[in-house]
């Protein structure tokens, strides 16, 4: 059911992910801009808003910029949301300590998805942490029921205060389905809020605005810890078990109340400014206390700060979710008393593992079928669906470290290796939304300053490793209207790089890759190669028929399973000493024709001409 | 007791559907429900296990390991990759479909030889339903988790006719596959019965 059909549905009992119960809070809340860049486990936050009905909603280009889109209409008495995953707030970074000083004017929420399990992500982290650094609340719903709520009321909240209002999600939040009762009633957004005057002194941020917003934002500060004392998300349940009492906020709740039914707990939903003296007053009815939180100990170090004495990390896990499990062995260990050595369940057995590949078809592999064999350059990767480049059977990567990073690495790399004797080549690699995400300010300093790199612009037309969102490179919006189209190849030259070292490939010519790669690696400036093809899970993608392996052509010699494509299996192996004594290990393959899209990379991989049309 | 469910298979096999036709069965019955939900990167090509726990109250939506009353596995390893997962008398509902990943073709690991004899032997209670076969039969692979869902009605803490009015309302836009998922979901409830006649 489509978020418009289901909003309009007179059962008010919904079957929904915590994201989606997001969506549905702001909407009811009357939220009339939403902004985001896409990234798990947060992404469903603007498409399920896409659908509601009087939002405009935007994929922007980065974290920073749908951020402050936000700040925008808020500044003009809309309400707001930004949505991203918790590394997205690191790019967004900047202008939100800014907003926490100047504060907002039509409620402004951001919504924050902490990856706690890193089941997609490159590092685990804790977003409350900026509630401290930026001086914003932060609400932590345990469920999408809380999810809903939280966001219903953050608005309100945030005008009150004229503040942001981090609401915090965990995958646990995001991407778990529980019922939830929405209103379906929609708060009209209020025309007395709407309107803009200007305001220098509080929105240019210059030093001499900056003491009197320091003094606003301490009495702010203030104002928020009697709020949250009186919150009706900080709650106490008592119980009868005392041995233990818990202090827990997000899903912890749950998991607390799975674990130990009958024991103390205090929940804190609106987690920062910390509730202090309610913890000191439970802590006081409890012969001891445990903090469950994900994943630092943020709340524990904060209550052990204030004198009360509590319990966390010493027994609890650094790292991951606390499940039910996790936390009874945690508070075994906390009473001292005999470990249970009996094993819970039966083993797990040993199964192969299934990494996540690149699809069939996916054009990247053309492009990985030769970084793979490059054996004396250096690859500095980034963040999309072709970081999967650095898995088998490619290996073709040498460094990700983050968003848009892999140009500035390269160009750290190259200059280094000036004069050095054992200086290798070193390329990027970058999706087309990565490039527009942060890429390119790092390709104007990679030219400006004459870094020997060889950049490969992998552009699929798609943000496709979280679902094929457009992006201004594709043509399209959010809602499917035309759009501008970038041209890539105008703005690496706008962006500096020499019109003859500017290249376009289709990364299905697996030669003319191969010959553009040498050429490009070879000239001794910078250079981008521009390998366009539609996603083959895009709109733009045509499959063609699939191809067949003529077994009395093929000698096994295995070549086509360098492009790593999934379409291809084994089924034959055979190790062979030939007359020379080198002993070679041979394949023989099965093409899956439901798999294959018929891109014939494969076939021009083979050199016996052994890969045909069926 | 609430009752938990894992479903389980690979990207791209209808899994986290399957998962939502349970727990919004469970639902319609008038008990609570969660579901996992995963996205991202498993779902190229990689592992992927909905959890769905349903109950009277349900707090956590996490499985435990020994636990789960049934385990539908629309892939034979990945019902090996899960069974510990199952309760001491739980049921896993096995397709014994192979799909066999790059990390096997190319030589590096070894797929299991007979992943359901091996869950048996791991003291598990294991129905083969060949769903992915049926499904071909009725003329779309894509069929093979309605299949499984008829195969795994009559498990289940509420009446089979809600989770075949849950898979016809999943797929009501297109009443021609909605029918067609219902043809599955019967012709998934028929061998079953024979496993229990025989069990």
């Amino acid at each position: 059911m489509s978020a418009r059909a289901a909003l309009a549905a007179a059962t008010a009992r919904q079957f929904l992910s915590g994201n989606e119960a997001v969506a549905y809070g702001a909407w009811e809340a009357g939220v009339e801009v939403a902004a985001a860049y896409p990234g798990t486990p947060s992404t469903e936050i603007l498409e399920t808003l896409a659908a509601c009905p009087g939002v405009y909603a935007e994929w922007s280009t980065n974290e920073k910029v749908a951020l402050e889109v936000a700040l925008g209409a808020s500044m003009v008495g809309r309400r707001a949301i930004a949505a991203m995953k918790h590394v997205g707030l690191n790019v967004a970074a900047d202008s939100l300590m800014t907003m926490g000083l100047v504060g907002v004017k039509g409620g402004l929420v951001v919504a924050v998805a902490d990856d706690v399990g890193f089941a997609s992500s490159q590092n685990e982290q804790d977003s409350r942490f900026w509630g401290r650094f930026m001086h914003l609340p932060v609400l932590e719903p345990a469920d999408a029921a809380e999810a809903y709520e939280m966001a219903r009321e953050a608005f309100a909240l945030s005008e009150r205060f004229e503040v942001p209002v981090l609401l915090r999600l965990t995958t646990r939040v995001s991407h778990v389905k529980r019922a939830v009762e929405v209103s379906g009633r929609r708060e009209a957004p209020d025309p007395a809020r709407h309107g803009y005057s200007k305001d220098a002194e509080r929105w240019v941020i210059t030093p001499n605005h900056v003491g009197r917003r320091l003094q606003i934002r301490a009495a702010r500060d203030r104002a928020l810890a009697e709020e949250t004392l009186k919150s009706r998300w900080n709650a106490v349940r008592p119980g009868r078990d005392r041995r233990v009492g818990f202090i827990a906020s997000g899903v912890a709740c749950h998991v607390v109340r799975e674990a130990f039914p009958d024991a103390p707990l205090l929940t804190l939903g609106f987690s920062h400014p910390l509730p202090v003296p309610l913890a000191a007053e439970f802590a006081l009815g409890c012969d001891r206390v445990l903090v469950v939180e994900e994943v630092e100990p943020i709340m524990e170090q904060e209550l052990r700060a204030a004198g009360v004495p509590v319990h966390g990390k010493e027994v609890l896990p650094l790292q991951g979710e606390i499940t039910a499990p996790v936390l009874e062995r945690a508070v075994a260990r906390l009473l001292g008393g005999p470990r249970s050595d009996a094993p819970e369940s039966r083993r797990p057995a040993r199964v192969f593992p299934r990494p996540p590949t690149l699809c069939a078809g996916c054009p990247y592999m053309g492009v990985y079928f030769w970084l793979g064999q490059l054996r004396d350059a250096v690859v500095c990767g980034d963040i999309g669906c072709y970081s999967l480049g650095c898995s088998e059977p490619w290996n073709a990567m040498d460094s990700i470290i983050a968003m848009g990073a892999s140009l500035g690495v390269a160009h750290g790399m190259a200059k280094a290796f000036e004069g050095d004797p054992k200086a290798k080549p070193v390329l990027a690699v970058i999706g087309d939304s990565t490039f527009l995400h942060t890429g390119m300010p790092a390709l104007a300093n990679l030219t400006y300053q004459g870094a020997n790199v060889t950049v490969l612009l992998l552009d699929n037309r798609s943000t496709a490793m979280t679902g094929g969102q457009d992006n201004p490179g594709t043509g399209r919006r959010l809602d499917g209207s035309p759009a501008p189209r970038l041209d890539f190849a105008e703005i690496a030259r706008a962006l500096g790089v020499r019109a003859e070292r500017i290249r376009r490939v289709d990364p299905y010519e697996l030669p003319t890759v191969l010959r553009v790669l040498r050429e490009e690696m070879k000239a001794p400036e910078p250079s981008v190669i521009i390998a366009s093809r539609p996603c083959v899970l895009g709109k733009d993608f045509e499959r063609r028929p699939p191809l067949a392996v003529l077994q009395d052509r093929c000698n096994g010699c295995a070549r086509c399973l360098d492009v790593g494509c999934p379409a291809i299996t084994v089924t034959r192996r055979e190790r062979q000493r030939r007359a020379t004594g080198k002993v070679v290990d041979l394949a023989w393959v099965r093409i899956e024709p439901s798999a294959c899209t018929g891109c014939e990379l494969c076939a021009k991989a083979c050199a016996r001409g052994a890969i045909v049309a069926r | 007791m609430n009752t938990c469910i894992l479903v389980a298979g690979i990207g791209g096999q209808g899994v986290m559907t399957a998962a939502e036709a349970l727990a919004r069965a469970a639902l319609a019955a008038g008990l609570e429900a969660t579901k996992t939900e995963v996205t991202g990167m498993s779902q190229r090509g990689g592992i992927v296990c909905s959890q769905v726990v349903i109950g009277a109250h349900v707090e956590a939506s996490d499985v435990r390991a020994g636990h789960a009353a049934l385990l539908l596995a629309f892939e034979a390893a990945e019902g090996l990759r899960w069974v510990h997962y199952l309760a001491p008398h739980g049921t896993a509902l096995v397709d014994p479909f192979r799909a066999v990943p790059p990390v096997v073709s190319s030589g590096v690991y070894a797929y299991p030889e007979d992943p359901l004899a091996e869950m048996r032997a791991a003291g598990a209670h294991v129905i083969e339903v060949d769903a992915r076969a049926i499904a071909e039969r009725l003329g779309d692979a894509r069929l093979a988790n309605s299949v499984m869902l008829g195969a795994a009605a009559g498990w289940l803490p509420f009446a089979a006719e809600l989770l075949r009015a849950q898979v016809l309302a999943q797929f009501g836009r297109d009443p021609r596959l909605a029918q067609a998922n219902a043809r599955a979901f019967d012709a998934g409830r028929n061998p079953q019965r024979q496993a229990h006649a025989t069990a």
